[in-house]
């Protein structure tokens, strides 16, 4: 008991796994408060998954591998960054979409006005021409 | 004529997709666990804390585990639907009392009334963490090969056991 309290001094006091960790847990979410990542959260279960952040890039294990291990517990949902897949196409290509329908209306739209646009008989014009003499 | 078709196309559109998007429940967060083998673990028995349990212990039977704690309320609003499931002997249900104090939960037994076969305590949550518990409680429903088949997260609901654990249950049991 002792001795992990002394390695978990030990631990927070190295800056550079300190940075890894925030750094990471930046990425992951908070399963508890789901709008919130692991760094900003103080939830219980937040604060026992960065120690577990901790302890596995302490015991050498690279980035990848922690993303790995939450991933395989919590599923995709876990990672703020959702990975791009079949299920995730519509959430990274939906805004994309929306901005070539919108585009495509908004031409439609002005090309409809451009073409409404109010064309004068001769009559209209000489008497337009007669009063703005 | 056309535009107001659109109009009330895209609309229906809306509707449709809110109304499905809007019902969906942002907690329910699909479990990658289902299909996988339970993760392993041997930990100290609640109640007898020198003697020890693993899920291995397990193969060769279809059964059910709940993560509960004592200062989880709604793991006493569905006390008596644990309590229920464990009277009906259709499963045993094993507990996993999640980041307590032994001080705290056996009290709560004590009052509550003990719906477990056997309760393992895992203090610090870290076999929480394997099995990807977020929200206590939660409910396992593990096969005879000793693979997660459902998960349920948040209290059980008498409807929940009715729909889903029972047939699931009786489903393995006979073979499936």
């Amino acid at each position: 008991m002792l001795l992990a309290l002394w390695a978990s001094c030990v631990l927070a006091q190295d800056p550079v796994l300190e940075r890894r960790v925030t750094n990471l847990s930046h990425e992951l979410r908070c399963l508890v408060c789901q709008n919130q990542t692991l760094a900003d959260s103080n939830a219980p279960l937040a604060i026992d998954l960065r120690n577990q952040i901790r302890e596995q890039l302490a015991a050498g294990k690279s980035e990848r591998d922690v993303v790995d291990f939450m991933v395989a517990r919590y599923g995709d949902f876990v990672l703020y960054r959702p990975p791009l897949k079949g299920s995730t196409i519509l959430l990274w290509a939906g805004p994309f979409a929306f901005v070539v329908v919108g585009f495509t209306l908004l031409v439609r739209v002005v090309r409809r006005r451009r073409i409404a646009a109010p064309q004068l008989s001769d009559a209209e014009r000489s008497r337009a021409a007669k009063l703005l003499e | 004529m056309k535009r107001a078709l659109w109009t009330l196309g895209v609309f229906v559109a809306l509707v449709a997709l809110l109304a499905v998007g809007l019902r969906l429940n942002p907690r329910e967060v699909p479990s990658p666990l289902i299909g996988k083998p339970a993760p392993p673990f041997e930990l100290p028995l609640l109640t007898e804390p020198d003697k020890r349990f693993s899920q291995k212990d397990m193969l060769g039977k279809v059964w059910i585990m709940n993560v509960w704690a004592s200062w989880c309320p709604p793991c006493l609003v569905e006390h008596p639907v644990v309590t229920q499931i464990s009277r009906s002997g259709i499963a045993p249900v094993v507990g996993l009392n999640y980041k307590d104090a032994r001080d705290d939960a056996l009290p709560w037994l004590k009052r509550n009334g003990n719906p477990y076969q056997l309760i393992v305590f895992d203090a610090n949550g870290r076999i929480g963490i394997d099995y990807g518990v977020y929200g206590v409680p939660e409910t396992y429903v593990i096969d005879r090969k000793g693979v997660i088949r459902y998960k349920h997260i948040g209290p059980l609901s008498a409807d929940v056991v009715k729909q889903k654990v029972e047939p699931l249950v009786k489903q393995l049991n006979s073979g499936g």
